[in-house]
């Protein structure tokens, strides 16, 4: 069998709120996971049990206390819970993507940019990457009239999908999707479905929360049940 | 399970441009800073943050060699001579270093700027110190600047004086980029601008760092610039480092006292 493009081993993470006396709040503890080329596993429970807090320790935007999170990049696996800055930095632009559940907006950059900038940073000739920023866009059904405008303006679902096409504009060997479906349409649902089996079918191990019941089946090769991986802790 | 193998990424650069080792600095009695050590790659941005008079100035001034550092040291990665403690230069030396490698960016463009002479004598001047002659050139690179600050073409000949703030600001950061440095000092450079100014200079910076590879020491009390600039922090408090990691791990989930106080501060829009 492939080795695994994501390697979680015996993660751990609580948060501690020094305003509140150093208050500990343990997410989960002892958490192993793994994802192959080509799976999605689609982390299951109900809100608050930690998903989302899994997901961005997984991107290194939240430091475990514990565990190693081992990444495929390149011909390396890279441990994102201990590796420095530039280190992870490099990670994300080449090997991991990930789409938030909100558009971090910049001002003054039209949306077009927003979703080329990626492929830009990582050498890409900018007008091809605008060329595949503009068939991204296209697709998730944003009206050519708002690409030259910053998404500040933009509707939340707009927003929303001008942040998946920006996560999908490189070919990330490794993909995290926070509800990536959330303020979407039954349309524009099924076109980020098309995007995730595709991504799939080219070999991106991907790791997601999918409220969606209809999306996670269609796109989702296994589950992982958060809770369970808590309790086995 | 594959083995963690050690980080060998080609496109990582080996050597730090600046390396500093438990740098401290006191006003008499009163604490500066105390012990401060990083390191800062080629096209790294470094963000200090925290509170007036947490000691983010004071370091700034040290590492670009405006105060001499009470104790510690600070290496350069120095043209042809690799890693260079910067207290072994004379002062014409260090003079060379900070004309020819070196931009700092004030937060009052007053400070950074010369208020007698024209927009265009202002950039033109940094390029007859590293030895430019030809008038045509100097006058052509300056025009070339001053459109990539957005300055408009027939400002050349007026006095900074008669720019707005945020017009000065963008002068400035032309007059310091100019030379192609390879490290740049920037101290609060949005602080006191209108938002909407704040808003075009930041997307300006922004666009300029990464298009000319810039390392930058980027001292600042606001966040939102912090995120929008630097790719890794460190939080200052009563002189010392209490923090210190990837931009957006350590603005959404800081683990020190004072920097979960800090982030928490920020009001929302």
């Amino acid at each position: 069998m492939a080795d695994p493009v994501i390697e979680v081993v015996d993660l751990a993470k609580s948060f501690t709120i020094h305003a509140r006396d150093g208050l500990t709040i343990a997410v989960f503890n002892g958490l192993s996971l793994h994802v192959r080329a080509g799976e999605c596993v689609a982390l299951h429970g109900p809100s608050g049990s930690g998903k989302s807090t899994l997901l961005r320790a997984l991107y290194a935007n939240y430091k475990p206390d514990r565990g190693q999170v081992l990444v495929r990049h390149g011909q390396n696996l890279v441990d994102m819970a201990s590796a420095s800055p530039r280190e992870v930095l490099a990670v994300r632009r080449l090997s991991l993507g990930y789409v938030s559940q909100f558009l971090r907006v910049i001002p003054r950059v039209p949306a077009l940019d927003v979703v080329a900038q990626p492929a830009i940073d990582l050498g890409t000739d900018p007008n091809a990457a605008r060329d595949k920023a503009a068939a991204l866009l296209t697709r998730l059904r944003i009206a050519e009239r708002l690409w030259r405008l910053p998404p500040a303006t933009f509707s939340g679902g707009e927003q929303q999908r001008v942040n998946i096409a920006r996560g999908f504009s490189v070919d990330y060997p490794a993909l995290l999707l926070d509800e990536p479906t959330a303020s979407l349409d039954a349309e524009n649902r099924a076109t980020v479905g098309d995007l995730i089996l595709e991504a799939r079918e080219r070999g991106a191990a991907i790791v997601g929360i999918f409220h969606d019941a209809e999306i996670r089946e269609r796109v989702s090769t296994s589950i992982f049940d958060i809770q369970s991986a808590k309790r086995a802790a | 399970m594959m083995p963690a193998v050690a980080f060998a990424d080609g496109a990582l650069e080996d050597t730090p441009l600046l390396s500093v080792r438990g740098l401290s600095y006191h006003y008499g009695r009163q604490l500066g800073c105390r012990d401060v050590s990083f390191d800062l790659y080629p096209g790294e941005v470094l963000g200090i943050v925290g509170e007036s008079g947490s000691g983010k100035t004071t370091l700034l001034s040290c590492l670009s060699g405006r105060l001499p550092p009470g104790s510690g040291s600070i290496h350069y990665d120095m043209a042809g001579h690799g890693l260079t403690d910067l207290a072994g230069l004379s002062e014409s030396e260090l003079r060379v270093l900070m004309r020819s490698d070196w931009g700092i960016v004030h937060q009052t463009p007053r400070d950074g700027l010369r208020m007698g002479v024209s927009a265009g004598a202002n950039i033109g001047e940094r390029l007859m110190a590293i030895g430019a002659r030809h008038y045509g050139e100097i006058r052509a690179a300056a025009l070339d600047w001053l459109a990539r600050v957005e300055i408009p073409a027939n400002r050349i000949d007026h006095l900074p004086q008669s720019f707005s703030g945020g017009m000065q600001q963008r002068l400035q950061i032309a007059r310091n980029l100019v030379n192609k440095p390879r490290l740049v000092f920037m101290d609060e450079p949005t602080g006191g601008l209108d938002v909407s100014v704040q808003a075009k200079l930041l997307d300006l910076l922004r666009g300029l760092v990464s298009e000319l590879g810039l390392s930058v020491v980027l001292v600042t009390h606001d966040l939102a610039v912090a995120r929008l600039l630097a790719h890794r922090l460190m939080v200052m408090k009563s002189g010392e480092v209490v923090e210190s990691g990837l931009t957006d791990q350590v603005l959404d989930d800081p683990h020190h006292p004072y920097s979960q106080l800090l982030v928490s501060s920020v009001l929302q829009v």
